[in-house]
C-alpha cells in the first residue's frame, strides 16, 4: 500500500463521511426556518413545537457535518501538498472566503439560536435561523466553486511551475458551478424532505396526541421535497450535457461507452469487462444517449478508447480511463435512487393533497423506509464525479499522483487513515442513536435534567 | 502597502483572535474536570462558552484558509511538515465539538463522563499542539530547498516547544477560569477565582521560561534584538497585572489583561518569524518567506478586498453574540447543552 493509493482512499473516505452530513444540514437548515415562519406569523404553538423538534436534530447532525469538514480543509495541506502549492493561488481564495463569510456567519448565529430564544426577539430569533440557512447553502457555493475549478480550470494562467489566477470573476462564474450548485443544494432539499417524511411517519402511524405537528411537517416536507427532487434531477441533467463538452470521459465512464456512438445508445444494464474495454452484456437502449446529452436523437458520443487515444495523443502516454466499474454502477444508483426518490414524493404530495395522510398506512410506511435513498445518491453522486475525472486532479492540468504529499510517509498516511476511519465511525454510531432516540421520542417533550444511575442509554421502541 | 506584509499580519491577527477567543473555551475545557465536581455543576461550565465556541474556533479555520490563499507553500510545507501533530488537533477538535452537542442529550452516567472526557483531552491537546507548532517554527525546522520538510515526528517535541506548548496550555487556564469566574455566580464564580489565582504563578514561570527558551533557541536576538520592544514586553507586564487583579478581585480587568497577554504573546511569536513564515535550521536560504511563499499580487489584492469588507462584520456580530450572552450562568439557569 503505497503512500498515493492510503491517501485517496482517506480522502475519499473523509469527504464521504463529511457529505453524509452536509446535505442534511442543507436542507434541514431551511426547513427548520420555514417552520419558525410559520410560528412567528401565526403564533400557533404547534409551530415552535416543529421548529425545536427538527431543529433539534438539526443540531445533532450540525455538529458532525463541523468536524468532518475541518479535517477536509486541513488535509489538502496535509496530505496534498504538492497539489496545494500548484493550485493554491488559485483554490485558497474560495476556501478562505468559505470559512470568511459562511463558517463564520453559520456558526455564531447558530450558537445565538440555540441558546438565544429567551434573549433575543421572536422576529430576531427567525431572522437568526434563515442565516444560519444561507450561510450553510452559501458555504455550499464556495466549496463548489474550488471543486468546480478542479473539474474545469477557468481564469488562470501557468507561470513558474505552478497556476495563477488572473481572473477571479472568471473562477467564481465558472459555468461549471452554473450546474454543480443547484444539484447540490437540490440534493439537499430533498435529503432533508425524506428524512422529515420518514420521521414524521413513524409518529403518524402511532396514535400521537400531536398529529398536527407531524401532518404539517409531512406536508411541508412533501412540498420541499418535489422541489427539491425535482431540482436535482433537472440540474443534474444539466450537469451531464455540461460533462459532454468538459469532461467527455467522464460521461463515457459513467455510460460504459467504450466506443463512440452515432447515434449514442444508453445502457441500462452493462457488465462489462474492463481490461479489453467492451461489453460482456448489455441492455442498451438506442438513441437515447444521443437525445439526453444533445438534445436529439442523433449525433455522436464519444466513447472511451477514442478518448483514451486522443489524450494519449495530447497529454502523453497513460491510463485516461478512470475506473468504469466504479462510475457506471455509481451512476445507476444516483439516478435510479433519485427517481424512485421522484415517484416517492409525487406520492406524498399527492396524499397531502387528497388529505389521505390517515387514510393509507401501509403505503405511508414505506417513507421510514426511504429516509437513506437521498443518502445513497448524495454518496454515489460525489463517488462519480471525483472518480470520473481520473487521472487528473485538476482536469487537464494536473495528476492524481503528482498532487500527493512527497514529505508524508505511507506509514503516516496509514495510521491517519485508520484513526479516521475509526473516530468517524465511532461517531457516526453515537449520532444515528441520537438522531433515532429524538426522533422516536418526538416534539413537545423536554429533555430530563438530572443524571440518574444506571438509566439505561436506548430507550425501548415505542417509550 | 506591501501586500505580502499585510497578509502576514492579517494572519497573525486571525491566529491572534483564536488563541485570545477558543482560548477560553480551551480553559474552561481543560478545568471542567477540576471545578465540574457534579453533572450539574459540569453542564453549567459548558453552557458558559455553549453559544460561543463555534464561532470562535472558526478562526482558526480562516487561518489555515487564509494561509492557502495567501502564502500557498507555507501553507503546504507546515501542514505536511506537522503531519501527526495535525491529525492529533483535529482528532481532539473533533471529539471536543461532538461531545458539546452530544454530552447532555442522554442521561446515562458512563456516556456523560465519555464525553466529558473528550472535551476535557480536547481542549487540553489543541493549545499544547498549536504552542509546540509554533515553537517549532520560530526554532526552525529542517526544510529543503524544494521547501519540503524532511525531518520526522518526534524532533517537533523538543524540550522549547514543550515549554511553548505547556505555556500555552496555562494561559488557557487562566483565561480560561477568569471567563468561567466572570460568567457563573455563588460556588462555581468562587472556584473559578481560586482556581484563576492557582494558576497564575504558574502561568508566569511558563511564560518567563518560555521567553528565556525563545532567546536560546529561536532568532529573537537577530530579528528583535536584546530588548525585544513593546509588544513582548507588555505580553509581560499584563500579565503581571492580571495577576494584580485577580488578587483585586477585579476580574473583569483580569480577563482583559490575560486576553492581552495571550495578544501578545501570539504577536511576538508572529514578529520573530517575520520575515520569514518557516525557517529552515538547515540553511537560511532555505526558508519559506512571505516574498516566496505567496501567492501573486493579483490574488493577494482578491484577497485583501474581500477580507477589508467582511472581517469588520465579522467582529460586529460576533461582538453582538458576546453582547446577547453577556450575563451569568447560575443554578436557575436554563441550560441548552
Amino acid at each position: 500500500m503505497d503512500a498515493l493509493f492510503l491517501a485517496r482512499s482517506q480522502f475519499a473516505i473523509t469527504t464521504v463521511y463529511h457529505f453524509f452530513f452536509v446535505p442534511l444540514t442543507l436542507g434541514l437548515s431551511i426547513i427548520v426556518a420555514i417552520m419558525e415562519t410559520l410560528y412567528v406569523r401565526t403564533g400557533r404553538e404547534s409551530y415552535k413545537q416543529m421548529t425545536k423538534f427538527w431543529g433539534k436534530l438539526f443540531v445533532i447532525n450540525f455538529a458532525m457535518g463541523v468536524v468532518t469538514g475541518i479535517v477536509q480543509e486541513f488535509q489538502f495541506g496535509m496530505n496534498w501538498s504538492e497539489y496545494s502549492r500548484f493550485v493554491g493561488d488559485i483554490f485558497g481564495a474560495p476556501l478562505a472566503i468559505e470559512a470568511l463569510l459562511a463558517f463564520f456567519l453559520e456558526s455564531t448565529f447558530l450558537g445565538i439560536w440555540i441558546f438565544g430564544w429567551d434573549k433575543i426577539s421572536k422576529r430576531l430569533h427567525l431572522l437568526v435561523i434563515w442565516l444560519v440557512a444561507f450561510a450553510s447553502n452559501l458555504s455550499a457555493l464556495w466549496i463548489l466553486i474550488a471543486n468546480s475549478w478542479m473539474q474545469q480550470p477557468v481564469g488562470y494562467v501557468i507561470n513558474n511551475g505552478r497556476a495563477e489566477m488572473v481572473s477571479f470573476a472568471q473562477v467564481v462564474f465558472n459555468p461549471n458551478i452554473w450546474t454543480q450548485f443547484p444539484h447540490v443544494i437540490s440534493a439537499g432539499l430533498a435529503t432533508a424532505s425524506f428524512f422529515v417524511l420518514g420521521i414524521s411517519t413513524y409518529h403518524l402511524l402511532r396514535q400521537v396526541e400531536n398529529r398536527d405537528v407531524y401532518r404539517r411537517s409531512f406536508q411541508i416536507a412533501a412540498i420541499i421535497g418535489v422541489l427539491g427532487t425535482v431540482g436535482v434531477i433537472m440540474s443534474g441533467h444539466s450537469q451531464m450535457q455540461h460533462l459532454v463538452d468538459t469532461q467527455p470521459m467522464k460521461v463515457a465512464s459513467a455510460e460504459a461507452l467504450w466506443d463512440s456512438e452515432d447515434p449514442a445508445s444508453l445502457s441500462l444494464f452493462t457488465i462489462g469487462d474492463t481490461k479489453n474495454r467492451e461489453d460482456v452484456f448489455a441492455i442498451r437502449v438506442p438513441g437515447l444517449l444521443s437525445l439526453l446529452a444533445l438534445d436529439q436523437l442523433y449525433g455522436e458520443v464519444q466513447g472511451i478508447n477514442d478518448l483514451q487515444a486522443q489524450y494519449e495523443a495530447e497529454f502523453g502516454a497513460g491510463n485516461y480511463v478512470p475506473p468504469v466499474f466504479i462510475t457506471y454502477w455509481s451512476f445507476r444508483a444516483m439516478v435510479g435512487a433519485g427517481f424512485l426518490m421522484l415517484a416517492a414524493v409525487a406520492y406524498a404530495l399527492l396524499l397531502v393533497m387528497g388529505e389521505q395522510l390517515d387514510d393509507k398506512p401501509r403505503f405511508l410506511r414505506m417513507f421510514i423506509w426511504l429516509i437513506p435513498l437521498p443518502y445513497i445518491a448524495n454518496t454515489t453522486g460525489w463517488l462519480l464525479t471525483e472518480f470520473g475525472r481520473f487521472p487528473w486532479i485538476v482536469y487537464g492540468l494536473m495528476k492524481i499522483a503528482d498532487g500527493v504529499s512527497i514529505t508524508v510517509p505511507s506509514w503516516s498516511v496509514a495510521m491517519t487513515l485508520i484513526g479516521y476511519t475509526l473516530i468517524y465511525a465511532a461517531l457516526m454510531v453515537a449520532t444515528i442513536f441520537l438522531l433515532a432516540k429524538y426522533g422516536r421520542r418526538g416534539a413537545g417533550t423536554e429533555l430530563p435534567e438530572e443524571v440518574t444511575d444506571g438509566e439505561p442509554a436506548i430507550a425501548l421502541v415505542g417509550d | 502597502m506591501d501586500l505580502n506584509i499585510l497578509w502576514f499580519i492579517l494572519i497573525a491577527v486571525l491566529y491572534i483572535g483564536f488563541f485570545v477567543l477558543e482560548g477560553f473555551d480551551f480553559g474552561v475545557g481543560i478545568l471542567l474536570p477540576f471545578l465540574g465536581k457534579d453533572d450539574k455543576t459540569r453542564r453549567m461550565m459548558i453552557n458558559t462558552i455553549g453559544p460561543h465556541w463555534d464561532g470562535n474556533e472558526v478562526w482558526l479555520l480562516t487561518a489555515g484558509g487564509a494561509t492557502f490563499a495567501a502564502f500557498p507553500e507555507w501553507y503546504a510545507t507546515m501542514f505536511s511538515a506537522f503531519y501527526l501533530a495535525l491529525f492529533l488537533l483535529l482528532g481532539a477538535l473533533i471529539v471536543r465539538g461532538v461531545a458539546f452537542e452530544f454530552r447532555s442529550k442522554d442521561q446515562h452516567p458512563r456516556w456523560r463522563s465519555l464525553w466529558d472526557w473528550c472535551i476535557f483531552i480536547g481542549s487540553l491537546v489543541p493549545p499544547l499542539l498549536l504552542g509546540v507548532a509554533f515553537a517549532n517554527m520560530m526554532h526552525g525546522m529542517p526544510i529543503d530547498a524544494d521547501m519540503n520538510y524532511v525531518g520526522g515526528f518526534f524532533n517537533l517535541l523538543n524540550p522549547y516547544a514543550l515549554v511553548v506548548g505547556l505555556m500555552a496550555v496555562a494561559l488557557c487556564v487562566v483565561h480560561g477560569a477568569l471567563f468561567l469566574e466572570m460568567k457563573t455566580a455563588d460556588d462555581l464564580r468562587t472556584a473559578s477565582h481560586k482556581a484563576a489565582w492557582r494558576a497564575w504563578p504558574v502561568t508566569l514561570l511558563l511564560v518567563i521560561a518560555a521567553a528565556v527558551g525563545t532567546y536560546l533557541s529561536t532568532d529573537i536576538l537577530l530579528h528583535l534584538g536584546v530588548n525585544p520592544g513593546t509588544i513582548p514586553l507588555a505580553g509581560i507586564v499584563t500579565l503581571l497585572l492580571a495577576g494584580y487583579f485577580i488578587r483585586k478581585n477585579l476580574t473583569n480587568w483580569a480577563f482583559i489583561m490575560t486576553a492581552l497577554t495571550i495578544l501578545f504573546t501570539v504577536a511576538t511569536s508572529f514578529m520573530i518569524l517575520f520575515p520569514d513564515v518557516m525557517v529552515s535550521s538547515i540553511d537560511p536560504a532555505y526558508s519559506l518567506t512571505i516574498y516566496n511563499a505567496s501567492s501573486t499580487p493579483y490574488t493577494l489584492k482578491v484577497m485583501t478586498i474581500i477580507a477589508l469588507l467582511f472581517v469588520p462584520v465579522v467582529l460586529i456580530y460576533q461582538g453582538w453574540s458576546f453582547w446577547v450572552f453577556r450575563g451569568r450562568i447560575t443554578e436557575e439557569s436554563v441550560l441548552e447543552y
